[in-house]
């Protein structure tokens, strides 16, 4: 193809859009109205499973360790726990740790006066998961370790987790699949109504010879067009809804930072800008491209 | 019913043989009609609605596919074209109809030139083909109007002047004074003929009975589907 046809093609795309201004706007409001619902869900869900990961990151597995045991056993059984894919961290708490810690929660005051560690048989792992589902396995295999004398483990906190972070999956896969299908039917509609309109044009550049690509060229450009600027505004729209947000909790609950740590904007952003523009300039495409098609068998 | 003597495939523009065209189960729209019309003619095409002049200007177009038969355009047997052949084969014909089809929001340069950028002529090219054709035509003051600015006349000088910008070897006009006042169609006609007698084998169809009667060329009637008349400077003949 020359490059002046490629250039004509595209210019004409461009002017199709402010020549058809009233089609452009419902078009670009229908993929807006769609994006800007999708990029919310995607916003609230992707928090909702941050929070979730950050309350698993929490949960620990404590390995009781057999009093006496040597520095080298110690490390030892560190170096092992450390290669498994489930576990994330691994903390050594020496029986003087915890006999300080102890004190200190329960405000003994000063325990130099102690003359013996009460707790001088509760040297232990706390044993943090990267993957909560996989407790069961390790506490098995913890009760299995020689030195290892009991195992303690928050079982149904990470089976209440583990069950959370599937719905979450779940309902996450339903809205956008539900959403994302939703997208396309109004939006194919509406760049179909407008197209449609102009059968006519179409037909006549067919039938003085215009092949499908040339014919098809400028709506698809059109259709991409309009789907990267119906992309771009509720992208605008969801940052500043969810700045304003993040803003609107830590300032009203501040007693709940904790609970509800927020992504920061930029991470949620990542995914979401690219997933926006390929969602509106693909479905733009698609649309443009098979109404158009339905109209060149002259 | 006279038909013309047969002579080489190469001196043929259109060949039609034993072309039938059913829309539907019933009366044919076309029924096992051979034509044959020589590189250079100007024929006529007359008829009553229903007599199957449109449709045979779509077979000839590749709008349509015959039930039977062949059709046989430039050389170009048109129902073996395959689809991705229709475009380049369309090029070498020029079409007018009755309602001009022109592109309403491109103005008259625009709507000529549109015809050379689908053949990708170059820009400098279009530059200078583009106001020699409307010149013919007599548009060269109009390039810059819309469609909707001109007359209806006018509107046909357009699709006219698009429709050769290609330099086809054959133009089909259907029913290009259909919309025309009378001295509008003449003018049209006139250059219609002019286009002839620079080679182009011109095929009209039309129900114009005056213009036929006074042009004195190859005149084929049809009637339901058949051609039941072909005359060398032929007339209209009535159907009563």
């Amino acid at each position: 193809m020359r490059i002046n046809t490629l250039f004509y093609c595209i210019k004409q795309g461009i002017r199709n859009i402010f020549k058809n201004k009233w089609f452009t706007l419902a078009s670009v409001a229908t993929i807006s109205a769609c994006l800007f619902l999708f990029g919310l869900f995607y916003s609230i869900l992707t928090n909702f499973q941050h929070m979730v990961r950050n309350a698993e990151q929490g949960l620990c597995v404590s390995a009781l360790l057999d009093a006496g045991m040597s520095d080298e056993r110690v490390a030892e059984i560190r170096g092992t726990l450390m290669r498994r894919t489930e576990v994330s961290e691994v903390e050594y708490v020496s029986a003087e740790d915890t006999w300080a810690q102890f004190a200190e929660e329960n405000n003994f005051g000063d325990i130099s006066i102690f003359t013996e560690n009460p707790l001088e048989d509760c040297a232990h792992f706390d044993i943090y998961l990267s993957d909560v589902s996989m407790q069961p396995a390790l506490v098995s295999y913890l009760e299995s370790v020689e030195g290892v004398r009991k195992v303690n483990q928050s079982f149904l906190t990470a089976q209440a987790l583990t069950g959370v972070n599937a719905i979450i999956g779940y309902v996450s896969i339903g809205i956008i699949v539900i959403l994302f299908l939703v997208s396309i039917f109004l939006i194919s509609n509406t760049v179909s109504i407008g197209i449609s309109v102009r059968k006519e044009e179409i037909q006549i550049m067919k039938y003085i010879g215009a092949t499908d690509f040339f014919t098809r060229a400028p709506f698809v450009i059109e259709g991409m067009l309009i789907g990267l600027i119906g992309s771009f505004l509720p992208l605008i729209g969801v940052y500043f809804i969810y700045n304003e947000a993040m803003m609107y909790v830590a300032k009203r609950f501040p007693s709940l930072s904790q609970l509800l740590a927020f992504l920061p904007v930029e991470t949620v952003f990542t995914n979401l800008i690219p997933v926006c523009i390929g969602l509106g300039v693909g479905i733009g495409f698609i649309g443009s491209f098979t109404t158009v098609r339905k109209h060149l068998s002259v | 019913m006279r038909r013309r003597a047969g002579s080489g495939v190469s001196d043929k523009a259109i060949i039609l043989e034993h072309v039938s065209k059913a829309y539907t189960a019933g009366v044919p729209a076309l029924n096992d009609v051979t034509l044959h019309i020589n590189k250079g003619e100007f024929v006529f095409i007359v008829g009553d609605s229903g007599s199957g002049k449109s449709t045979l200007i779509k077979l000839l177009l590749r709008e349509l596919l015959p039930t039977s038969g062949r059709v046989i355009v430039n050389g170009t047997d048109v129902v073996r074209l395959r689809r991705r052949q229709i475009p380049k084969f369309r090029r070498s014909l020029g079409v007018v109809f009755q309602d001009f089809r022109l592109l309403k929001d491109r103005n008259v340069y625009e709507n000529v030139a549109f015809a050379q950028r689908i053949i990708q002529m170059p820009n400098r090219e279009i530059r200078r083909n583009v106001p020699s054709i409307l010149s013919t035509v007599g548009l060269a003051g109009k390039y810059k109007a819309r469609p909707k600015q001109l007359s209806g006349g006018e509107q046909q000088r357009v699709a006219l002047a698009r429709a050769l910008v290609n330099k086809p070897q054959i133009l089909l006009a259907d029913e290009p004074t259909g919309n025309l006042d009378p001295k509008n169609s003449w003018d049209i006609m006139n250059l219609l003929e002019k286009i002839n007698n620079n080679g182009t084998t011109v095929l009209v169809v039309t129900h114009n009975r005056e213009i036929v009667n006074a042009m004195q060329k190859r005149v084929i009637t049809m009637k339901k589907g058949i051609i039941v008349s072909d005359e060398e400077k032929g007339g209209y003949i009535d159907e009563d």
